[in-house]
């Protein structure tokens, strides 16, 4: 149905893309797996005319095309749901999927519309309101929104980039059941993950990109987990480490009661009790929405707590600012890392000493050093590996992988006593990932407590320590990784079962 | 074959490659400007060459363009230290008049003695343009009210303010009803320079330009005044309180267009009247955009724009043009200077022909 050829594209200073071929059928579910900066996002920004290639040619049904916006591809059909949504976040549901309709009558037909709408939300069994604003909303169900919006417009062609990294389990294998169905109706996808479980489960085929071409296309059956992680990584080392020595019984941090509502009144972490160690890595298992962000949120004091208490090594912090709570030890590597992780528009140097740029070695009395903060940047370059680009330039530039190198490079680099990490892996490659795991692993052993957050049970299970179940802002109960089972794990946070 | 282009990003340019970028669009905007001479049936060469000669030609025309200069650089300091925050002081203009208001206060009404009268008055001014931008800065760090709207209409407040006060309780008893107050002492005034109408007030201008450059850059106020400019939501994550940032921003800000207000009546007009700033405080939103918010760049664009108005006056009384002429002039070279920000961060490129079937 669509082929690309010889498809190459390049930015001031970097070749993107260079000679990326392959092809799609119509009713097929085709996986492009690459690391981070491999082209993946480039190469689809071309297909949704987001870009121009420099050369090479993409053909639909056979025809040459060019498309020049994101208008031209979805007239032909080719749609994509980004990493980013693409959504107005002080707008309803049903006026963001309505902003997407082509072919609307001036005095359009709210109400047939609606219908319309509704209807295809319970064709692919989502739960979706259509009146309340997207801000409410987690990310996950935001997602749906995209997809909604490609449904509503026929596209034949839906790209998804690295959909399953902002879902839980549950709401993955619902999402491939929407796939499947789409591709009984012959319409073709485009699917972007790292995460080779899904990859497996998904792909009628794969293409593998690396350093932006495109290395091989394999046919399902053709393939198994371990060749398609050679095959991506190459040549690339991945970091060594070794999980740290068993935690002391020591508490740093103990949470008592702590209930926070949010904007809507409702309480999003609802009488929450926990205690971390010393040393410990803690998971905290939970589908998205179930109060992990208020929880992050409260520990470090950027949200206010309703009722209840933050014991840090048994000094209370809990009606701290955010400052005090940093001194006090907790340091935070957000769920959303551009939104809140950096200042897009300052340099590297800049970005790494956003937390403690009041430490005195980085001023002398108002004034900043410029050399001591160059000087720290150097190390934190060399240290975690972040492939930075000309000195000055914006943090924006970066990929999103040194991104999230950058901000776990800050954040630990005061020695924090407990680190609360909310999703630290989402969207990075396994390279990056790993080297994640590496630092929080690492940290552990020498005596930082970790809250690791996040959706991805082999993660957890990785290199927690203890496991912590939340589900509707409570704590289930523990369970330890060696040997509890995924289904207990999954009962507990669909909260069918307690310990 | 069609030739087709396309836009494309550039790589970040030299400091050099966008100095001459900016200095072209002025040429280009003078030579566009140059077919309206024509029209006008005025030589263009020779107007240029009286531009220049006026404005940069004579002791009288240097120092009239350093005069002109001086409220705009004050101005556009102030305005840009609050863009750098992402925050819109659009109530320069003002917060101008309300400096000048607290200077006259003092220069007429506090009896102080000699040395301590200016300091004094610049006190009154820093403080007076202050509080006036604070009531926007308090509105917008607790309640997130729109500030571009507070900023806005008090200007219009503090213009008819000023009126009230040069009409009534200040005006000059001795001043045959005019709307103007008494003449300052000479204690409440600039010195001047060359027997010409340059004062202090310029001096002033370029300290302040010093002074601003050093705390945005250097200091770690500056960094966090352009953390929370370029992100507010990672800077409230790194523990920087963005209210009071804000609130403290803005109202400085004002004080500093109050100093603007300040050199004016101390320097020029040696009182208050009706009409002081013509407009000051809306030109340096334009110097602080085009000086792409830098306090050099603010330095440059107020001596161009000083130029362009002394120039401006002189070609309406050389060749008779109209007061027209000197703000097509400007819009042009604004147009142009706009144009050029594109061309410094695009590139147009040829499209290669790709295999069209």
């Amino acid at each position: 149905m669509l082929q690309l050829e010889h498809i190459r594209k390049t930015f001031p200073g970097v070749v993107a893309l260079d000679e990326v071929s392959f092809d799609i059928a119509t009713g097929e579910i085709h996986t492009l797996l690459g690391e981070n900066g491999a082209g993946k996002s480039t190469l689809m920004n071309v297909l949704t005319g987001f870009y121009a290639p420099d050369c090479g040619s993409i053909r639909l049904d056979g025809q040459a095309v060019r498309f020049t916006s994101p208008r031209d591809s979805l007239t032909l059909g080719v749609g994509m749901v980004h990493q980013h949504f693409m959504l107005v976040p002080a707008h309803s549901v049903l006026e963001n999927i309505m902003v997407a309709l082509q072919g609307v009558p001036l005095l359009f037909p709210r109400r047939q519309l609606r219908e319309k709408i509704a209807q295809t939300i319970e064709e692919f069994g989502l739960d979706l309101d259509l009146d309340t604003p997207v801000w409410k909303l987690s990310i996950g169900a935001q997602q749906w929104i995209e997809l909604i919006k490609l449904l509503m417009r026929n596209c034949r062609l839906l790209i998804l980039d690295e959909p399953t990294a902002v879902l839980t389990p549950q709401e993955t294998e619902k999402l491939f059941k929407v796939l499947f169905k789409l591709k009984q109706q012959g319409k073709s996808v485009i699917f972007i993950s790292h995460k080779m479980r899904e990859v497996m489960e998904i792909s009628d085929r794969v293409t593998i990109l690396k350093k932006g071409r495109s290395i091989t296309t394999l046919e399902r059956g053709n393939f198994t987990q371990n060749q398609l992680a050679t095959l991506m990584i190459g040549n690339d080392s991945i970091p060594e480490w070794q999980k740290s020595l068993p935690f002391s019984n020591e508490l740093v941090l103990e949470i008592e009661n702590l209930s926070v509502r949010n904007d809507r009144g409702l309480a999003d972490i609802d009488n929450f009790n926990l205690q971390l160690k010393k040393g410990e890595i803690l998971g905290i298992a939970g589908i998205a929405g179930n109060g992990q962000k208020a929880l992050a949120e409260a520990l470090t004091g950027l949200t206010r707590v309703d009722s209840g208490r933050v014991l840090a090594a048994g000094k209370d912090i809990t009606r701290s600012c955010a400052r005090s709570s940093y001194i006090a030890g907790i340091a935070h590597i957000p769920e959303d890392r551009k939104a809140v992780g950096i200042a897009p528009d300052l340099s590297l140097d800049e970005n790494l000493i956003l937390k403690n740029f009041r430490a005195p070695r980085f001023r002398h009395g108002i004034f900043q050093s410029r050399s001591a903060i160059r000087r720290n940047a150097e190390e934190k370059i060399d240290q975690f590996a972040i492939k930075a680009g000309p000195k000055g330039s914006p943090v924006r530039l970066l990929s999103g992988g040194n991104i999230q190198k950058v901000i776990i490079a800050r954040e630990l680099s005061e020695q924090p006593t407990v680190l609360v990490a909310l999703y630290p892996t989402r969207g990075l490659d396994i390279g990056s990932a790993e080297y994640v795991h590496k630092v929080i692993a690492e940290g552990a052993g020498n005596g930082m407590s970790t809250i690791l957050i996040s959706e991805d049970l082999d993660e957890l299970y990785k290199i927690s320590d203890r496991i912590a179940v939340i589900f509707r802002g409570q704590l289930i109960g523990y369970v330890d990784p060696a040997t509890a089972s995924r289904e207990q794990i999954g009962l507990m946070m669909s909260g069918e079962a307690s310990k | 074959m069609s030739l087709q282009f396309r836009v494309e990003k550039r790589e970040q340019g030299s400091a050099l490659f966008r100095a001459l970028a900016t200095t072209a669009s002025v040429f280009t905007a003078l030579f566009v400007a140059g077919f309206l001479l024509l029209a006008a049936g005025v030589d263009p060469a020779a107007a240029y060459l009286e531009i220049l000669r006026e404005a940069l030609g004579s002791s009288y025309g240097l120092s009239e363009t350093l005069v002109k200069a001086t409220p705009l650089i004050i101005t556009g300091l102030a305005v840009s230290i609050a863009f750098r925050m992402q925050i819109w002081n659009i109530g320069a203009e003002g917060q101008i008049y309300m400096g000048a208001c607290g200077a006259t206060w003092v220069a007429l009404f506090s009896g102080l003695d000699t040395p301590l009268m200016l300091p004094a008055m610049f006190g009154a001014a820093f403080i007076a343009g202050g509080l006036w931008a604070s009531v926007a800065a308090l509105l917008r760090a607790r309640w997130q009210v729109n500030e571009v709207i507070v900023t806005l209409l008090m200007n219009y407040i503090a213009i008819l303010l000023t009126d009230y006060l040069v009409y009534g309780p200040w005006k000059n008893p001795d001043g045959f009803n005019f709307p103007l107050t008494a003449q300052f002492a000479d204690a409440a005034r600039f010195s001047e320079y060359f027997n010409t109408r340059l004062h202090s007030g310029f001096f002033l201008a370029l300290f302040c330009a010093l002074a601003l450059y050093l705390l945005m850059e250097r200091t770690i106020w500056g960094y966090q005044i352009k953390a929370i400019g370029s992100n507010p939501g990672a800077a409230r994550y790194a523990g920087m309180r963005t209210g009071l940032a804000i609130f403290l921003v803005l109202t400085l800000s004002g004080a500093i267009a109050g100093i603007a207000g300040f050199s004016e009546v101390a320097g020029l007009q040696h009182r208050l009247q009706h009409g002081i700033s013509p407009g000051y405080g809306y030109t340096a939103i334009i110097i602080a955009w085009l000086a792409r918010r830098s306090a050099l760049g603010v330095v440059i664009v107020s001596l161009l724009m000083g130029v362009l108005l002394v120039g401006g006056d002189s070609l309406q009384l050389s060749w008779q043009l109209p007061v027209a002429f000197a703000y097509a002039f400007q819009g042009l070279i604004l147009f142009f200077l706009l144009a050029s920000d594109f061309f410094i961060n695009f590139r147009l490129r040829r499209l290669k022909e790709t295999a069209d079937a």
